[in-house]
């Protein structure tokens, strides 16, 4: 009988400990199967980190290589082919392309077909022979200053010991010829250059896939879908009635940036504000259309979310705002083209720091709409128009 | 075209059927509502009334079934159905951060009703909302969402309006009111098929159907469906109805045993078995029997407790 007195007072003083884990253990199987049912969440664990591991170990890459270079050959000599040689076996650059007039050449600049160029000027070899120290030209694109700047730092030592084989340069080790390195569009290889124009392309992205991700599943979890599909409107109709509102949004935005950087920064705009205004608007458009897009495969707003930043992140670190886009794995590259902001990045720089024509930027121009297009298309066709 | 926009019929779907999940919501339904008829749908909480509703007005298509609404095909011209259907959802499905005025110009611009402004001042006018046009809708209380999501459906001027539960969680002034409204509406020509879970609202239908576990169970007017049920009920009033009622309950011919108030009502399709069993308490000391016509919930409770059986 006091056996009995004494367990049940026991049992009860005992109870809350295993009281604490017990419950703790129903909420965390609760949470995981919570966490197991909603894959988009689950994915997003592995993907996260996987992704950033990938993209931060492969793609980036400061000091790059195999840079796209183009030649302007004013002679054909042996000497010229040498040095050449030298060049592409620093493993800096990658000859793409050979021209023969300047125009062509500063085109190719100008477009961001080429990152370098490097001309051999007429009468270079017997300027040498003589012992005139010609310059040997060598022109990069320091819209992106850490691809230029490291290329062209090494560029005499590297260019010196790859010739000590090929010309008998005796001692003293001198270069027979002057390399005049021009650090194009941005002289000073100042990043704030750089960095300004890129931020426009980066702050439109994330601002504006955030606005349309959430309005369709908005109206999913507000209730309000139902009533709107119970009403003549079609997919098309309620992607532009999303959409357009936040061009308005969008555009405001990107001029108050621009002007930011212009008047607070001092970047300087060398094309054509006209242009620069139009083109923007067009990457508002394709990335609102993809915001959209992901409003539209989303489940609920916190699934809008996810999607957004798993496309935001890859923007970020792939279209060239952090690292060179050139000096980028070939891999990486293709998944940068896939990126609006990749090609945004090209237009905004292009036209603010080199001037650059629509001519120029008609690639991009063009990829940018496709993408547009691409991601209308998905969204209207993945609209549920009922609540099956 | 057969069922043109003139025939006598609003409605007329049959086999509707409908799963989610592999549970069948809506099993074989077929109906017909004549024009400018109030139509009651009834049925229990869960037993595919919603669903149905949306498959008429396009937005849930049937797994089987066929059927016009309006005339137009629920299947191939949904978006016709639209146009003329004013469709009011169970939970309050307007915008919430939007006044008043906002969410009916939208309604009005959505349908091209031709001079939205004016539409909606008009409409602001006749639902008695003058004053709070600038009012955000998600700040109304309950009677009044209530009215402007019905004013909201009728402003396109549709054919058939199709209220899911208007009237739940509304209280007894503004559901006379709204009913006012609906018969109103009906008078003027609109047919109108309205889903609730009142009993006293289905007596206000010009025919009901009754609904559960997704079988449409009976339907017509509400003599011909208590007419229907053969039910037969006997009104007990006096002492100890709670023994009463245990004692009763599961007696042969004793399908039903249900407290209204202070009496009881006793309800069995088997009169005469039903009348057998109840014999023995006929003749005792402080009860009261009456042979009475059964109530429609009595004839409801009976068909779900059938169906029940058959169904689940």
């Amino acid at each position: 009988m006091s056996a009995v007195d004494t367990s049940a007072p026991a049992a009860e003083i005992r109870e809350p400990s295993f009281g604490f884990w017990r419950r703790a253990y129903a909420m965390v199987v609760k949470e995981f199967i919570q966490l197991r049912r909603d894959r988009v969440s689950f994915a997003m664990i592995v993907m996260i980190p996987v992704m950033q591991l990938l993209l931060f170990g492969y793609a980036i890459n400061t000091t790059p290589h195999n840079l796209p270079t183009a030649v302007l050959l004013q002679e054909d000599t042996d000497l010229g082919r040498s040095i050449l040689k030298a060049l592409e076996n620093t493993a800096y650059f990658r000859f793409v392309r050979e021209v023969h007039d300047v125009d062509e050449f500063d085109n190719l600049l100008k477009s961001g077909k080429v990152l370098f160029g490097v001309e051999i000027p007429r009468g270079f070899e017997r300027a040498v022979r003589r012992g005139d120290k010609p310059a040997l030209l060598v022109a990069a694109d320091a819209t992106d200053p850490v691809a230029a700047s490291s290329a062209l730092s090494s560029l005499s030592v590297l260019v010196q010991t790859a010739l000590e084989h090929d010309l008998f340069i005796g001692d003293p080790p001198s270069l027979p010829f002057e390399i005049r390195a021009h650090a194009r569009y941005n002289p000073a290889a100042s990043s704030r250059l750089n960095i300004v124009p890129g931020l426009v392309g980066t702050i439109l992205t994330m601002t504006m896939l955030i606005f349309t991700a959430l309005s369709v599943t908005r109206e999913i979890e507000r209730g309000t879908m139902e009533s709107l599909l119970s009403m003549p409107i079609k997919p098309v109709e309620v992607m532009f009635g999303k959409i357009i509102p936040y061009v308005v949004v969008g555009f405001l935005q990107a001029a108050i940036i621009v002007s930011i950087g212009i008047f607070l920064f001092g970047v300087p705009v060398f094309g054509s504000l006209l242009l620069l205004a139009l083109l923007s608007t067009l990457f508002i458009t394709t990335n609102l259309a993809i915001g959209y897009t992901f409003s539209t495969l989303a489940q609920n707003q916190l699934q809008a979310m996810q999607l957004s930043i798993m496309f935001f992140l890859p923007s970020i670190l792939l279209s060239g705002f952090m690292f060179p886009f050139l000096g980028m794995p070939v891999w990486a590259q293709y998944v940068g083209e896939c990126l609006p902001l990749t090609h945004y990045l090209r237009i905004v720089r292009a036209i603010m720091l080199k001037g650059s024509t629509l001519q120029n930027l008609q690639y991009d121009t063009l990829a940018l709409f496709g993408l547009m297009l691409l991601a209308m298309t998905i969204a209207v066709t993945r609209f549920r128009r009922t609540l099956d | 075209m057969n069922g043109a926009p003139s025939s006598p019929i609003a409605i007329d779907v049959r086999g509707l059927t409908k799963s989610f999940g592999g549970r069948e919501v809506v099993h074989d339904l077929s109906m017909q509502v004549r024009r400018g008829s109030i139509y009651g749908f009834l049925g229990p909480n869960g037993s595919g009334k919603t669903t149905t509703i949306r498959m008429l007005c396009g937005l849930l298509t049937p797994d089987s079934g066929e059927g016009t609404c309006l005339g137009f095909d629920i299947r191939r011209d949904a978006e016709k159905i639209k146009r003329r259907v004013g469709y009011m959802t169970q939970r309050f499905s307007l915008y919430q951060d939007l006044s008043v005025r906002e969410n009916l110009e939208f309604v009005a611009r959505l349908y091209g009703v031709p001079d939205p402004r004016g539409a909606a001042r008009e409409m602001i006018r006749r639902l008695g909302l003058n004053g709070r046009e600038a009012q955000l809708a998600g700040e109304l209380s309950g009677g009044w969402k209530q009215r402007l999501a019905l004013g909201a459906c009728t402003l396109p001027n549709p054919q058939l309006l199709l209220l899911d539960e208007p009237t739940a969680g509304v209280d007894p002034k503004a559901r006379r009111d709204f009913w006012n409204e609906i018969h109103a509406l009906a008078a003027e020509g609109l047919t109108v098929l309205v889903s609730t879970h009142y009993m006293d609202e289905a007596e206000r239908c010009h025919e009901i159907a009754y609904i559960a576990y997704g079988h449409l169970l009976t339907h017509g007017t509400v003599e011909q469906v208590i007419a229907k049920s053969a039910l037969t009920t006997y009104t007990v009033a006096g002492d100890d109805l709670n023994g009463l009622s245990a004692a009763l309950a599961g007696q042969p011919g004793v399908d039903m045993v249900a407290p209204f108030g202070n009496s009881l009502h006793v309800s069995g399709r088997d009169k005469a078995a039903l009348e057998t069993s109840i014999a023995p308490w006929r003749e005792k000391e402080g009860l009261h029997w009456q042979f009475s016509a059964p109530s429609l919930e009595d004839v409801f409770i009976e068909l779900m407790n059938r169906s029940k059986d058959n169904f689940q």
